[in-house]
């Protein structure tokens, strides 16, 4: 397949670059709301539609936005869009509100949006950026569902809020306190590794290579990247 | 006393049972990204505390000062992102000028907080979840930090021990390094009912 058609832009998101098991992008929300599954659906579909139209912005703006100055106003453009989400949210779903609490606004600082808008949308036009944003938001969202259904049925022996029956004796509270979530998405890191072996650009040192703050803090100059 | 007593209560209690890290998942690419050596984690524990306390001290008057007077409540996001950016930035520039040894200490972690979820998180969690009044605040987060550096150092430490070890190939690296996060969060799962239980 042609590496620049758009189809593969969309597809690299959801397994061979998904951004939460490859890329090792958005640690945070994908650790804190993955303790229900309505959760990590409330938080792919925010993080997605914020994704996507930042992705459409930054590429439309990509021409006009001074090189020197470019992180600031990236953030600007994420932190309006986290905000029209966030009301968006509050107004028609405020379970969903309740339920993920500081991690919405907090979806500004998610190394993911920041990262596409980065590595993707500042170089290429508005509809493979777009493209690109949605293959992104979907490979976060199947990746927090997938460690969301993991870490529901064992610890709370129930999916999506629906208890399975047989289960309700067997409850690992473990699995959705706070240790389960390192431990489950520590597991799902080695298995992609194996499934995608050779193939998915790998990155097995959490380092600043992949923070997209990377070329912005010391003027590229990012110290700690070379002690790792 | 009364007040005094609550006061300990936020401090400990954020440090130990609340920790930032380790129970609620902010600020974890620091926390795996700058913990291999131990003077690393360190540095980068100090910088933290510093950021977070003064920017509390500076999100808080504007949140209730500029913010809900103006009923401009909804800017919230885009203002403290913009103002904890433009304060890192100018401490920067500041302990430059005026203390070059600090500069030379902490400099090189200041740029990476910029847009750490953690001193954004702690600001926004002290006006909405928690209603901290001011010296609460600066407390709490005074407590945030320090909780982060303790988990820091001793994630560090642990970290070290894992290097000498042998993990099958698929675990190398990241997975191992969050599989040992998860120990070290179940222990401090441990400190849980302890602060409110103390001072009774």
């Amino acid at each position: 397949m042609n590496k620049n058609s758009n189809m593969s832009i969309f597809l690299k998101g959801l397994l061979l670059e998904n951004p939460v098991f490859v890329l090792i992008l958005g640690t945070c929300p994908t650790l804190a709301t993955t303790k229900t599954v309505i959760g990590a659906i409330g938080m792919g579909v925010a993080a997605t539609a914020v994704l996507i139209c930042s992705n459409i912005v930054i590429s439309l703006l990509r021409k006009l936005i001074p090189d020197s100055v470019r992180i600031p106003c990236y953030i600007v453009v994420i932190a309006s869009f986290v905000t029209i989400v966030e009301m968006i949210i509050h107004a028609f779903v405020p379970t969903i509100y309740e339920l993920l609490g500081v991690y919405l606004p907090l979806i500004t600082v998610n190394c993911i949006i920041l990262g596409r808008a980065e590595m993707f949308a500042n170089k290429n036009n508005v509809a493979k950026s777009a493209l690109d944003g949605l293959g992104m938001g979907l490979g976060f969202s199947i990746a927090l569902v997938a460690m969301a259904t993991l870490r529901e049925i064992l610890g709370a022996a129930s999916f999506a809020g629906i208890s399975i029956p047989f289960l309700e004796n067997y409850k690992i509270k473990f699995f959705v306190e706070a240790p389960g979530g390192f431990l489950v998405y520590g597991i799902l890191i080695a298995v992609v590794y194996k499934l995608t072996h050779g193939k998915a650009p790998y990155k097995k040192e959490f380092s600043c290579a992949t923070c997209p703050s990377a070329a912005y803090c010391n003027r590229g100059n990012c110290q700690p990247k070379e002690e790792i | 006393m009364d007040a005094f007593k609550s006061l300990v209560i936020i401090l400990l209690s954020s440090v130990f049972v609340d920790n930032y890290v380790l129970t609620r998942f902010l600020g974890i690419c620091p926390f795996l990204g700058v913990s291999k050596k131990l003077d690393s984690a360190v540095g980068m524990g100090v910088a933290v505390t510093f950021v977070m306390v003064v920017a509390t001290a500076v999100t808080w008057p504007i949140q209730h000062y500029i913010l809900n007077s103006m009923n401009l409540g909804y800017m919230q996001t885009i203002v403290f992102i913009l103002v904890i950016a433009a304060l890192v930035q100018f401490i920067e520039m500041a302990l430059k000028k005026f203390i070059p040894s600090l500069h030379k200490a902490l400099g090189v972690y200041l740029p990476l907080i910029t847009t750490n979820c953690a001193v954004l998180g702690v600001a926004i969690n002290n006006i909405n979840e928690h209603q901290y009044n001011f010296i609460q605040s600066i407390i709490n987060s005074l407590g945030v930090g320090l909780g982060f550096m303790l988990a820091m150092v001793l994630f560090s430490g642990m970290r070290q021990k894992i290097q000498e070890s042998e993990i099958p190939e698929s675990f190398k690296g990241l997975p191992a390094t969050l599989i040992a996060a998860s120990f070290i969060s179940l222990a401090f799962f441990g400190f849980g009912g302890i602060i409110e239980n103390l001072f009774k």
